[in-house]
């Protein structure tokens, strides 16, 4: 939730000079941050330089492991995958929250606003790891999914859907749509109700109906809340583990391999520390990169 | 009514109780499969002719259920209070007090809001097995502490930014210092923001599965979802007791939502709109 808190104004000290017992109050938590991120951090990127098995020692690679990142298909896949999910953790719920929120809002107040808000929340505050096991059973060879399919004739498509080639990635990400609908919904839905009621009355006096009404008034009343969500969303997605970890261990294949699954192998499972830590550094990198320009469009203006 | 109206109200509620069911049917699925005969494997959705409530209670024991309560609790302990006092400090001094290197301080924390966990897991399993901390709570509570600070920290920032100066400056003429005026005038206006904190970081940690899955090897150590992945890896095959288990270990993250979720949805939108 970055770009959305951007402060109103500036700080205005209210003392002027320097005063170095005010590190004290900083110095708790920018200590636990140092040791366990910001140190850490610097150690992956001296790690991706070199070889090692966690336990000899190390050999300097030089840039191998992060020439790896690009030549070898899985790890290149990882990535791939990655940016595909951004459409189903992104896209889709963003989306489909925009629907459902000013759907929600032309409701009057009442049980059913209140319920569907609630209803759609509760996979939200779910530990992932729950997540990925209700959808493992849904996508299973007797799971809801195909009763479905077979209630309704269509025999010919069931399958074990997460261990299909072509559809187990499609089917990770609805996962993540199942999670972020929810958030996205009720954020856009408290942004929609700080747009000023005027200008909705106002559109309505221009004789706009329901859909160009929600293009001049809602969407762009909508705009530091579209950031926040996208920002969230778009770092579950890139940095997405726990949900691929349970339902499918990137398989199969590497159909469904992600950067933070694949990171997970390469260091506890084959033991190739250097090549997880230039991943681990990159995939880093990217979600920076992709979240920058985001973070810019929000605060224009 | 105008049809054109009647058929869009038609639309409306059609398309939010699609949604809806979507968002329901899994936990839906899960509860009926909960109750069927053990050992089975019955349709993804059926209601059992004879349902059998003590799969719950035979889920209970071999999930080790109070162990694995008391563990999240404990760690749980560990992260929340801590985490939101230090952020809390700090946001206060990044906000309002001219701390040296203020700037460069807040910056770098920023750099932290958007790193992934992943990235970190690698190098944090060798330093916590050189501080001979692996498979112990504090491997999972310390590293949890370090990785929620940045958002702890802009988030409280940003709530002190936006209090009110003068109320400041009217301490200061009372002869108070930094500690009374931020105890006795900021700390307990900014009572909604770090109760909100502290709501999002019982989620975080309650919910976290890749640092216990990595560091802790005992799952009856874990949080609950470190634990119900073991559970998974262990009982995956019989899908009637892992779902009356699964069941059995979001029901505590469902209570608290459904008594919160107002201050839920609050502590959303503070975070987000401020």
């Amino acid at each position: 939730m970055i770009a959305a808190s951007r402060p109103r104004g500036d700080a205005v000290p209210s003392v002027r000079r320097r005063s170095w017992s005010a590190l004290l109050w900083v110095a708790p938590a920018f200590g636990m941050y140092g040791v366990f991120v910001l140190f850490p951090m610097l150690q992956s990127v001296q790690y991706s330089f070199y070889d090692w098995d966690g336990i000899g020692p190390a050999t300097p690679a030089g840039l191998d492991n992060w020439k790896a990142i690009f030549t070898q298909p899985e790890l290149l896949r990882s990535v791939v995958n990655a940016f595909v999910l951004v459409v189903f953790y992104t896209v889709l719920p963003v989306g489909l929250g925009l629907v459902a929120a000013s759907f929600i809002r032309e409701l009057k107040p009442g049980a059913f606003s209140t319920t569907a808000r609630v209803v759609l929340f509760v996979p939200q505050v779910l530990p992932l790891v729950a997540a990925g096991i209700a959808w493992t059973w849904m996508y299973s060879s007797n799971g809801l999914v195909n009763q479905v399919l077979r209630a309704v004739g269509l025999d010919q498509y069931t399958r074990a859907w997460l261990g299909d080639f072509t559809f187990a990635l499609p089917a990770v990400g609805v996962i993540g749509v199942w999670v972020m609908l929810g958030f996205c919904t009720v954020l856009l839905l408290a942004g929609i109700g700080k747009i000023d009621p005027a200008l909705y009355e106002a559109a309505r006096l221009d004789g706009a109906g329901r859909v160009s009404e929600f293009f001049a008034v809602t969407l762009p009343g909508l705009r530091r809340e579209l950031v926040v969500c996208t920002t969230f969303t778009t770092i579950a997605a890139l940095a997405s583990f726990d949900v691929v970890q349970i339902a499918t261990q990137g398989g199969p294949g590497y159909q469904t391999m992600v950067p933070g699954v694949q990171i997970y192998r390469l260091t506890f499972l084959q033991q190739h520390v250097g090549q997880a830590s230039a991943l681990a550094v990159f995939l880093a990198v990217v979600v920076l990169l992709v979240i920058w320009p985001i973070q810019r469009l929000g605060r224009e203006k | 009514m105008t049809t054109s109206g009647l058929a869009h109200r038609v639309t409306r509620t059609g398309i939010l109780l699609a949604l809806m069911l979507f968002a329901v049917v899994p936990l839906l699925s899960m509860f009926t499969t909960a109750l069927a005969a053990p050992g089975s494997t019955p349709q993804g959705l059926s209601w059992p002719s004879d349902p059998h409530w003590h799969n719950f209670v035979d889920a209970w024991s071999a999930a080790n259920f109070l162990a694995l309560f008391r563990s999240s609790t404990l760690i749980v302990l560990g992260v929340v209070p801590a985490t939101v006092a230090m952020a809390t400090a700090a946001g206060y001094a990044l906000a309002r007090l001219n701390v040296p290197f203020g700037k460069a301080i807040y910056g770098l924390l920023l750099v932290g809001l958007t790193l992934p966990f992943e990235a970190l897991i690698t190098p944090l399993y060798y330093d916590l097995r050189s501080m001979g901390l692996l498979g112990t709570r504090l491997a999972i509570v310390l590293p949890l502490i370090g990785l929620l600070m940045p958002f702890g920290v802009f988030w409280m920032r940003a709530h002190f930014l936006g209090a009110e100066p003068a109320l400041t400056e009217a301490a200061k003429v009372d002869g108070a210092n930094t500690w009374q005026t931020f105890r006795r005038i900021h700390l307990p206006l900014a009572t909604s923001a770090w109760s909100a904190l502290s709501v999002l970081f019982f989620l975080a940690s309650w919910n976290q599965y890749l640092l216990p899955l990595v560091l802790v090897d005992d799952p009856t150590k874990r949080t609950v979802a470190g634990g119900l992945g073991a559970f998974q890896g262990q009982y995956g095959t019989d899908i009637v007791l892992l779902c009356a288990g699964s069941l059995l270990i979001i029901l505590p993250s469902l209570v608290i939502f459904l008594i919160f979720q107002r201050n839920f949805v609050k502590a959303l939108m503070q975070g987000a709109v401020k």
